[in-house]
């Protein structure tokens, strides 16, 4: 079971290598993070914090826009784009079962995106180090960055594959990939923002607000590291939610594990009843 | 006493109301090299679909050495190779061979020496991507031949081969049926497949209407010998008049007769002495065979 899992992975992740996606979104990711660690210093003399800590922290917003996209981008084609090219008729034709399949491209694309999340951030925290802005509690920060962003993508792997299920066709999935990279990133934190505005009574940010953040993945993300570095009030966005939330932020992190999990299990579900 | 190969009993399948298979029932023993024929849309396909367990049958009953299609025990004894075969571009021959080897859990090195059984060891190390559609249909048969399947299914597999392709194809298959797999093989020709197989399965609008060698097939058939007989200038009339016949120009007549009758056809031909400059004798092709097989349910549905 494992080694059809981890060949299937490994096939992934060649490709991956090879079609030179894991280059591109390095170099996506390396130049928003250099482009926000050197221009969005500027605010940090005034505020006397650590300057690595503002980087992370707008590193971590910018995480929310960028890795569901590439995680995106990964997967929507992962079933539909080997239902088209025919490749998926011999693959099933093998013994390996549906579940080994999917749970292979999981762990193959995962792997793609750490590598990719590692080199993009990697270069911006060598950069902070080298420059003597950077300290050892800084790189921890990274670390816990870097590795929130792989389950971050995970989760949206997740949702991809299932669209991808879904739909069977890669020009469907691709839309609909980006449909809901604009609704659970974009549109989900503008439809929040406008109920905590309408809300008088405060009901809903009380009872309501801090679980409908647990529920999307991308802000449960943005939750999770602003609330890690204490830092929520500095850089805004969330000022002073990690304070006030009725659970511990490390919630959040199970939140979108089981988010994950969950979507992971509906693509398997799809992908057992494709006739290829 | 083992279970056939392949045992097919009373399958139907219907897509949108249309029978795509409609009761077809055979069995495979063993070693056999049996060629399923039909035209495009009979339902070779979805026969092959049927069998792998992709889709399942309307009615009717699968078995694959006694295993259900689509169980693991079913899968480790097939090998498939799909019609018009597809890999992934950016993946050389050899890791294509390597990773179905790991999927069949069987070694990949020997899988690798796979390449060059069907002529492909010069462009192990290049690109799928580059290959032309002959390679790849090469390339999808050395995957088939990963391990030692016992049942090895292939959607028609000659098509886009060059003769020679052709004829080394075949002989891989007479060794992969010689070790004791069954070759089940499809193909929209019966001239493509001819000798190279063991008996001839013909499928018509989703109906299995012939199941026999192709000598007995020949011989139910009972298609007529064609005589052309070409004769001296503006004979024709008279010699249609002499020995009956059909005449097709100035010159030339035709004649239609059964096997047993045609030597003493041709001697009542040699008879007419000068009248005659030529004679020509068509058996019935192999075509012709398919034809009238694949056209009495056309003719009935």
């Amino acid at each position: 079971m494992f080694t059809r899992i981890l060949t299937v992975a490994i096939q992934e992740f060649r490709i991956g290598l090879r079609n030179r996606w894991i280059m591109l979104a390095a170099l996506i990711l390396a130049a928003f993070s250099l482009a926000l660690a050197l221009l969005g210093s500027a605010p940090a003399g005034t505020l006397g914090v650590d300057r690595m800590t503002i980087t992370i922290a707008s590193l971590a917003t910018l995480s929310v826009y960028l890795v569901p996209l590439i995680a995106l981008l990964l997967a929507f084609d992962a079933v539909a784009g080997e239902i088209d090219r025919g490749t998926l008729l011999l693959v099933f034709s093998c013994p390996i079962s549906r579940a080994e399949f999917l749970l292979g491209k999981a762990l193959g694309h995962v792997c793609v995106l750490a590598l990719a999340l590692l080199f993009g951030y990697g270069v911006t925290a060598g950069l902070l180090i080298v420059s003597g802005t950077g300290t050892v509690a800084g790189l921890v920060d990274f670390a816990r960055l870097i590795g929130s962003s792989v389950l971050l993508g995970f989760a949206f792997l997740a949702v991809g594959y299932t669209l991808s299920a879904l739909t069977r066709q890669s020009s469907t999935a691709a839309a609909l990939s980006i449909g809901v990279w604009l609704v659970l990133v974009v549109l989900y934190d503008l439809a929040l923002l406008g109920a905590l505005v309408a809300d008088s009574s405060g009901t809903f940010a009380a009872k309501v607000f801090p679980f409908a953040i647990l529920a999307n993945p991308a802000d449960a993300f943005r939750l999770f590291n602003l609330a890690a570095l204490n830092a929520s009030d500095l850089v805004g966005g969330m000022a002073g939610v990690g304070e006030s939330l009725p659970f511990p932020p490390a919630a959040a992190l199970g939140s979108i594990v089981a988010f994950a999990v969950l979507a992971l299990s509906l693509a398997i579900v799809l992908v057992r009843r494709i006739a290829p | 006493m083992t279970p056939a190969a392949l045992t097919l009993d009373g399958i139907t399948k219907t897509f949108d109301k249309r029978p795509a298979v409609d009761g077809v029932g055979f069995t495979l023993e063993a070693g056999e090299r049996i060629a399923l024929l039909g035209h495009n849309g009979a339902g070779k396909t979805t026969l092959f679909k049927m069998i792998l367990g992709f889709l399942h049958p309307d009615a009717g009953d699968i078995r694959i050495f006694g295993a259900e299609p689509g169980s693991a025990a079913a899968r480790n004894a097939i090998a498939y190779l799909p019609e018009a075969v597809a890999f992934h571009k950016s993946l050389t021959g050899e890791e294509v061979l390597r990773f179905y080897a790991r999927l069949k859990s069987e070694d990949p090195v020997a899988a690798v020496k796979l390449l060059d059984r069907v002529g492909l060891g010069e462009a192990g190390r290049r690109r799928v991507g580059g290959y032309s559609k002959g390679m790849r249909q090469r390339l999808g048969l050395a995957q088939a031949l990963i391990g030692s399947p016992r049942l090895v299914l292939l959607d028609e597999p000659t098509s886009g081969l060059d003769p020679i392709s052709r004829q080394n194809f075949y002989e891989i298959i007479d060794e992969v049926a010689a070790r004791g797999a069954t070759v089940l093989l499809s193909s929209h020709a019966l001239t493509e497949v001819e000798a190279k197989t063991d008996r001839i399965l013909i499928l018509s609008k989703g109906k299995l209407v012939a199941n026999d060698t192709l000598l007995s097939l020949r011989e139910a058939a009972g298609l007529p010998i064609r005589l052309k007989v070409q004769g001296a200038e503006d004979s024709a009339d008279e010699i249609a008049s002499r020995l009956g016949g059909e005449r097709i120009n100035c010159r030339s007549v035709e004649l239609l007769c059964t096997p047993s009758d045609k030597v003493s056809q041709l001697a009542a031909i040699t008879a007419l002495g000068p009248l005659i400059a030529d004679v020509d004798v068509s058996l019935p092709s192999l075509d012709d065979i398919y034809r009238h097989f694949s056209g009495e349910t056309a003719k009935e549905g």
